[in-house]
């Protein structure tokens, strides 16, 4: 096989085996798995809690966490997703997400976003989101008895982010990200594909996929990935006929149960990590702060 | 009957309590420090692990302070992952009820209360400041006098959405309509000492979290809360009271005292008292020798703003008179400048002593209801949580006053809180 190996991500959430079924993942050789959540769906554990437990209960696999844009504080989204990456010694990533129906709106009082305006609101989360990421720098913690100072105030920055809707002037309350940023994906049809990493694509058929992620990476995703819905046999059908034109696949089983034999079909051994961006082929970002 | 003694540890992740220059101290951010430590106190058969919140980094005069420990996770991420490094232990989350939103918070809260298996703890707090809203969106945008009835609402919303009820609900401070949340019902802890604080802790919280840590003041602090209790129909057994203290252990009493001395001295270093009279002189006092005289300047004009994010209310104003008196105990006393600041710097009350000392002190305490328990504030990381749960526990054991085993499993049923 003269392609590449696809990259396995695997979207769960909401099922009471979820750990299980993570655990599963990554003796199956996924990179990650994805979390979805909604603000609208109460009867579930949320999505970053859910990730943040996993971090302890799975040592290789990426954890996706999908969180809203449109129903949080930026700085909470920020501060959690940076803290799930230290839990899991860089295996943090972020599923954008954008519930924008009038009834998620109503659960923090605002009116609804739509159009530009969604797009713009979901673009000023996702920057300030890196920003915050990047407001310490790797080694602002410099701990010199000589001076007395723990922190190196030169080297822990505001951000003084000036958005559409709000202003956030930092710095995060929590050190960088082992990994630095984390792995942000989104969906391409989102209109912000130049701020993720991986964009997810969900066109299986080959020629509309080809099309959108050749225009996914003209407008700069590193990484491209297909959404792929069915049971075991269609997803192994489709995973075929997609390899060469993306990098991986997210696929989502139409009845979880049915992982163990997708996973014996697919016959992977678990990755190497340590980090996600490890696993991915994702550098590790330079500081955007940091002094050149 | 013998009260039975709850302990818990408060780390707060910030701020000067924490010995960072002690030759053990290695990190106070690193995950596999977190498991230690809660593995520990677990051991230790704690009610409870605490983490604090503070949503801006301290600055000093515009720029991030430098000199204490900072940096933490966001509390209920951090405690979701510790959930699953444990079994038993009490987990709680300091949240604040303005700069968060109620159907967000409450769903966080559940997700960890469920996942934890029954666990979890929310430490209520309140502000008013713009200088930390300036982080979110609605930066400034509650009246400090209006805190506590946002509080109040917030947290009947909260727990209206765990009770499996909707909310829709909409006023000047509540704007929410949110279908309900996973069945939960997280410990309420309620740490303000203001009347608009004990009153949302008799109407709301399961457990207090008090200042009032002497032993006068907190017979007296119990009698007025289990007042109060009464007005809203609850009984007087219906809450715990944990107030914080700092605890220094030491294999004699001269050992603990030379410990204490050290701790305080290492907490008040020289650069440490020039920042803290530099919030309230608003100058730089960089070129004071701390073991000379307090600075013969006078303090710029204006009074202090908030940004050290330690400075409460009450003493943001009258900064004048603070130094006049301040100036006038220097006199008299003959104390440098780094010697009054110890003076006059907020200490958190400090239990001293050998591990027997201390338990025969903690059971007057319990014994006679002035307390439920305490909740801890390490100093020395590993030192004070490995000193405590290896030496005082035992103590507290043979006295009869302190469990020897877990008896349930959840938050609640160590507390031994109405079901």
């Amino acid at each position: 096989m003269s392609q590449p190996q696809l990259h396995l991500a695997l979207e769960i959430g909401g099922a009471t085996a979820d750990t299980e079924i993570a655990a599963a993942a990554e003796a199956a050789g996924f990179a990650l798995v994805t979390i979805a959540d909604s603000p609208l769906a109460g009867d579930r554990i949320e999505a970053g809690v859910r990730a943040a437990h996993l971090a302890r209960r799975t040592r290789r696999i990426g954890l996706g966490p999908n969180l809203h844009v449109t129903t949080t504080e930026p700085f909470h989204l920020a501060t959690q997703l940076a803290s799930l990456d230290h839990a899991s010694l860089g295996r943090g990533a972020w599923v954008v997400g954008a519930e924008s129906s009038p009834a998620a709106f109503a659960t923090v009082g605002n009116p609804p976003l739509t159009g530009d305006d969604l797009r713009r609101e979901i673009a000023d989360v996702i920057d300030v989101t890196r920003q915050l990421w990047d407001s310490w720098e790797d080694d602002a913690i410099i701990r010199d008895t000589a001076t007395g100072r723990f922190l190196d105030a030169g080297k822990v920055h505001h951000v003084n982010f000036t958005g559409e809707r709000f202003s956030i002037v930092g710095p995060l309350i929590t050190p960088r990200p082992p990994q630095g940023q984390l792995v942000v994906l989104g969906a391409d049809t989102l209109g912000v594909t130049g701020r993720l990493d991986i964009a997810l694509i969900d066109a299986p058929d080959p020629d509309p996929l080809r099309r959108r992620a050749q225009q996914a990476r003209a407008d700069g995703a590193p990484l491209v990935f297909a959404d792929l819905t069915g049971n075991p046999a269609e997803l192994l059908g489709l995973i075929d006929r997609v390899g060469g034109i993306v990098d991986g696949v997210r696929l989502r089983l139409t009845d979880p149960a049915d992982f163990p034999r997708l996973a014996a079909a697919l016959g992977r051994e678990p990755v190497t990590g340590p980090a996600l961006r490890d696993t991915l082929g994702l550098p590790r970002p330079a500081n955007r702060f940091a002094a050149a | 009957m013998s009260y039975r003694l709850h302990l818990g540890v408060f780390f707060t992740g910030v701020g000067p309590q924490t010995i960072w220059t002690d030759p053990a101290f290695t990190s106070h951010t690193h995950i596999d420090r977190f498991v230690d430590t809660i593995r520990t106190l677990e051991r230790g058969l704690f009610d409870a692990f605490f983490l604090g919140e503070g949503l801006r980094v301290r600055e000093n005069r515009g720029r991030v302070h430098e000199l204490d420990v900072a940096g933490r996770p966001d509390a209920i991420t951090q405690l979701a992952a510790l959930a699953a490094e444990t079994t038993h232990i009490g987990l709680v989350a300091t949240q604040n009820t303005t700069y968060n939103f109620p159907a967000d918070l409450a769903r966080r809260l559940a997700s960890l209360d469920a996942i934890s298996g029954g666990r979890a703890g929310w430490n209520i707090v309140t502000t008013d400041n713009a200088w930390t809203g300036e982080n979110f969106r609605y930066g400034g945008w509650l009246p400090h006098e209006r805190r506590y009835e946002r509080a109040n609402a917030f947290v009947e919303t909260a727990k209206t959405l765990w009770g499996g009820a909707p909310v829709d609900r909409h006023d000047d401070l509540i704007d929410v309509t949110a279908g309900p949340t996973v069945p939960a019902r997280p410990v309420l802890f309620q740490a303000g000492d203001s009347a608009g604080g004990r009153d949302l802790a008799a109407r709301h919280a399961d457990v207090v979290f008090s200042a009032n840590t002497d032993y006068d003041k907190a017979l007296a602090y119990a009698a007025d809360l289990r007042e109060r209790l009464a007005a809203y129909g609850r009984s007087a057994d219906s809450l715990r009271i944990l107030p914080g203290a700092a605890v220094v252990l030491g294999d004699t009493p001269a050992d603990a005292a030379e410990k204490a001395r050290y701790i305080q001295r290492e907490q008040v270093t020289g650069p440490r008292a020039l920042a803290f009279l530099e919030q309230y002189w608003g100058k730089d006092l960089s070129g004071y020798d701390p073991e000379g005289p307090l600075p013969d300047i006078e303090p710029a004009e204006g009074e202090l703003d908030p940004s050290r994010g330690t400075i409460a209310i009450e003493h943001r104003t009258g900064k004048a008179e603070r130094i006049a008196g301040w100036r006038k105990l220097a006199a008299e006393r003959n104390l440098s400048l780094r010697d009054l600041v110890i003076e006059v710097t907020p200490q958190h009350s400090t239990f001293v002593g050998t591990p027997s000392q201390i338990a025969d002190e903690w059971q007057r305490y319990v014994e006679n209801r002035a307390v439920d328990g305490f909740n801890i504030l390490p100093q020395l990381l590993p030192g004070t949580v490995e000193d405590i749960v290896d030496k005082l526990v035992p103590e507290l054991q043979s006295r009869g006053i302190y469990r020897t085993e877990y008896e349930g499993t959840t938050l609640r049923e160590h507390l031994d809180l109405p079901a």
